[in-house]
């Protein structure tokens, strides 16, 4: 038995300690915004936040996620988390979206740890998230773009 | 993509006949009714009482929603909110009312018309040249019946009714929602020859505010996608495919993968063995206990390298067929005061979009096959889940979803993904509805690549350094070959394999274009902008190598032999001027220009690089230009423009498909590297006005980037690179 904080609330999975925190949180507890794109780490499409740190779910363990804090896109709250997302719709960055939720878990990591990212810090915090559809130049602007209404 | 060369000027829904605007507790329902080609299957019977409720392109509900049937896929390129910015224009509802399902099932209704109508389908960039005239008319039709409804209603006349945001008024006062109207308008006559709006009186299309409709679902986790459907008791399956192209399955041992808790069964299908898990990671966990022999005789044996050394060979002697022959080349190149050659050699390419594959199947309580996909050819794939369940088309249906990107994989001849999924399905006894999810290893292992090509070409410029010959070879597989389309291979040429070199538009007195099509088991497909993924490349590169021979400028080159092509010139020309081409740039920074047509679409794209190194360089700017006819949605052009762009760089610098004895050397992103974010240029679009019929924006964007790459690194280093990946080639 496993329990940890998800979006805001508690709960606790009797699963095989060695699941994935991604497959369990999309086929156990049924939350289906976090997406599977590579299972290595090298996608970043099933980013979620654990403690705060952006962190890829297909390479975290069910059994070592005891007593976090898990946020999904579901339960991205708070003024960075909303600002990202409106920001994401109002520029039209998604195609398909397929990676969009794991794109956003990190944008909004990057922007609550360093509130003015460089392009540069854009460049270490997001290369980890491909997108297919190559919608970089619009989530770049997004950054930008949250960040400067943030500071407002 | 099935037909790559239409003329969007000829495409229009002229079979129409008549018009069906039924009632029913569902609210007013308006399609048209087509009269098939073959005049056997012509629909002359009356509308059926209760309409068929996928013979439907706009549907007002009672609970006043505006549900519209796109006959188009959504892959990302955003064919959805294109057909629904054609509707909205002429319905004149609310965005905030407006939900767009895929539909399937009818040919007859859903037919794409840049094909002739004869089959439903997404691909050739042509969802807007198919949709231009039939969505307009839906949506001004379905407006029609809703204030004829009012009109009777109010007993005012049609003329007096204003149509705003979804709701019809008159200055009495009266007003209703076109929810409220839909059942009364449902009762009424379907008018014919409804008026569609002028370009003056247009709001939405061409509308730069315009924002689509679906992006607030792909930011807050709610858009769902095949990976994604929820059903009571649904299992999940991972595949064990052949480890080489051909091979067949003798035998399995899964005892140890069924003693694994949550490992269901595992059973074989047509295209491998399927692991059926009560979730993902039990299923992933039993695929790796079960073990498998495999009978490779028939199996591609051969690594890239060696075919790729036979496609050498191939391109050096005489080609196999002939695409295009216009005056006499050989004599030409004879008689030419100088002759320039150059070889190039192309990798095969994965698709690998971001979801890796899947689809769901199910059978229901009345028999029906049900399967949740991205059906991008669902007529095909309906009668393909026929044949698997053992059953007949019309007790299959489909459940078109949004997916996780395409680039043309979810298009596919023998349906692979739907077969995996019915016949697994099938082979549990239909107990249970099943998803079938590749893991990524399935993906870039599992075939169905942009084919590998080789170019020789060889051209002769005349002593006032004019083109006057130009020779293209090209050898390489035939995405049709083998397929139900291979009908359409005319005297040995797959027009898929030559496009973009056997249309090229340059006024060349000699040019032939020859291809040479080889057997190789590896499976291939169409790959975003298919055959001008190559060819582009080749022909434009090669005219920086001529350019420079003749000591002319690459863009002047360019546009004296485009007199007859004034589309072609003004993207050139926009391009150059926004660039500003004529004026130097600093130290180390290098331009490149390239242009190509693809789908009826003209692109033009120039590049810049700061160049330090054969290892180190950066693109930094990309101005492109297009003319896709009437732009219909602005932003979205520039997006697939941008994407388009992203999509290709990352392709020329980097990508690359390798197999070792018959094995695929790359199993996941680790080793097949799109682009990152990092590698993003900043991308200039600029849009051509324009008053032709619209054409597509999903591909055209693609072609051009490589080359124009490719020849600001010619700018840089003085020689054009002719091995692809970039990367490989520079270091070659």
């Amino acid at each position: 038995m496993v329990a940890f904080t998800l979006n805001g609330k508690a709960q606790t999975l009797d699963v095989n300690p060695e699941m994935p925190l991604l497959w369990a949180i999309r086929d156990v507890i049924g939350l289906t915004g976090t997406k599977f794109g590579c299972g290595m780490a090298q996608c970043g499409a099933c980013t979620v936040h654990i403690d705060g740190t952006a962190t890829r779910s297909c390479q975290t363990s069910i059994g070592d996620v005891e007593g976090a804090k898990i946020t999904t896109i579901e339960g991205l709250s708070g003024k960075v988390g909303q600002m990202v997302q409106t920001v994401w719709a109002e520029l039209d960055v998604p195609q398909c979206g397929y990676c969009q939720s794991g794109q956003i878990m990190s944008a909004s990591a990057l922007l609550t740890e360093t509130p003015k990212p460089t392009d540069e810090d854009i460049n270490s915090a997001m290369s980890g998230n491909l997108c297919r559809c190559a919608t970089y130049q619009r989530i770049r602007a997004a950054i930008h773009e949250a960040a400067h209404r943030l500071e407002a | 993509m099935l037909q790559s060369r239409f003329d969007p000027n000829t495409v229009r829904a002229t079979r129409r006949q008549f018009l069906v605007g039924t009632a029913t507790a569902a609210g007013l329902v308006v399609g048209y009714k087509l009269i098939a080609s073959d005049p056997a299957s012509a629909q002359t019977a009356p509308a059926p009482a209760q309409p068929n409720p996928f013979q439907a392109y706009v549907e007002i509900t009672p609970e006043n929603k505006i549900l519209i049937h796109s006959s188009q896929f959504e892959m990302g390129q955003g064919s959805y909110f294109g057909v629904a910015t054609l509707v909205m224009e002429e319905l004149g509802g609310d965005w905030a009312q407006v939900e767009v399902v895929g539909a399937s099932g009818n040919p007859a209704l859903y037919g794409n018309l840049a094909w002739g109508g004869i089959a439903q389908g997404t691909g050739g960039s042509t969802s807007m040249t198919s949709s231009w005239e039939r969505y307009r008319k839906a949506g001004a039709t379905a407006r029609m019946m809703l204030t004829a409804a009012a009109a009777k209603a109010w007993n005012v006349p049609e003329n007096e009714l204003d149509v705003t945001s979804g709701v019809v008024t008159h200055s009495s006062g009266k007003r209703a929602t076109f929810g409220e109207l839909s059942a009364s308008a449902g009762e009424l006559p379907v008018p014919d020859n409804v008026p569609l709006k002028s370009r003056e009186q247009w709001s939405q299309i061409g509308s730069d505010k315009l924002k689509r409709y679906d992006s607030i679902g792909k930011t807050n986790g709610t858009q769902s996608y095949t990976i994604d459907v929820k059903m009571d008791g649904l299992l999940t399956a991972v595949m064990i495919h052949p480890p080489k192209f051909g091979a067949e399955l003798v035998s399995f041992d899964a005892a140890k993968a069924k003693e694994f808790d949550g490992v269901v069964d595992v059973v074989q299908t047509p295209r491998g063995i399927a692991v059926v898990g009560r979730d993902m990671w039990s299923a992933l966990k039993g695929r790796e206990l079960v073990t498998a022999q495999w009978d490779e005789k028939n199996a591609e044996q051969r690594g890239s390298s060696e075919i790729l050394e036979e496609y050498r060979r191939l391109a050096g002697g005489p080609a196999a067929a002939t695409a295009r022959n216009d005056g006499d080349v050989a004599a030409a190149l004879s008689a030419a005061d100088r002759v320039v050659e150059a070889n190039y050699e192309f990798p095969y390419l994965v698709h690998a979009s971001l979801e890796p594959l899947n689809a769901v199947a199910r059978k229901d309580e009345n028999g029906v096959i049900e399967i949740w996909g991205g059906h991008q050819m669902p007529d095909l794939y309906q009668a393909v889940a026929a044949q698997v369940g053992e059953t007949t088309p019309d007790k299959v249906k489909l459940h078109v979803m949004k997916t996780g990107g395409s680039f043309g994989r979810r298009a596919v001849a023998d349906a692979d993904l739907i077969v995996e999924a019915v016949a697994t399905a099938k082979a549990l006894g239909w107990k249970a509805p099943v998803k079938v999810q590749w893991t990524r290893e399935n993906d870039m292992r599992g075939g169905r690549y942009r084919p590998a090509y080789v170019h020789s070409l060889k051209a002769g410029l005349d002593k006032d350094g004019k083109l006057v010959a130009l020779h293209d070879h090209i050898v390489g597989q035939s995405i049709l070959g083998g397929s139900p389309f291979a009908a359409m291979i005319k005297d040995g040429v797959d027009a898929t394999s030559v496009e973009g070199a056997s249309n090229l538009p340059y006024a060349i007195p000699n040019l032939k274009v020859e291809l040479t099509t080889t057997d190789v088991k590896i499976p291939v497909l169409w790959w975003r902008s298919v055959g001008s993924t190559h060819t582009a490349y080749a022909i434009e590169t090669f005219m920086d190598d001529l350019a420079a021979a003749a000591k002319r400028d690459p863009v002047e080159f360019r546009l004296s032999m485009l007199e007859a092509h004034p589309r072609h010139a003004a993207v050139l020309r926009l391009a150059a001027e926004k660039a500003d081409w004529n004026k130097p740039l600093p130290e180390g920074r290098f331009r490149g220009v390239a242009l190509h047509e693809s789908f009826s679409t003209y692109v033009a794209e120039i590049a810049e690089i700061t160049f330090r190194s054969a290892t180190d360089f950066t693109v930094d700017r990309v101005v492109c230009a297009v003319d896709c006819g009437i732009a219909i949605n602005p932003d979205q052009i520039r997006a697939q423009m941008e994407g388009g762009i992203g999509f290709g760089l990352g392709a020329i610098l980097q990508e690359e498909l390798t197999l070792t004895k018959g094995i695929v050397d790359q199993e996941n992103y680790d080793s097949y590297t799109p682009l990152r974010i990092e590698q993003m240029p900043r991308i200039e679009v600029h849009i051509v006005p324009s008053d032709e019929p619209p054409t597509g924006v999903g591909e055209p964007g693609v072609p051009p980037i490589g080359p124009a790459v490719a020849n600001a690194l010619r700018a840089a280093t003085g020689r054009t690179i002719q091995k692809l990946p970039v990367t490989k080639g520079l270091s070659a």
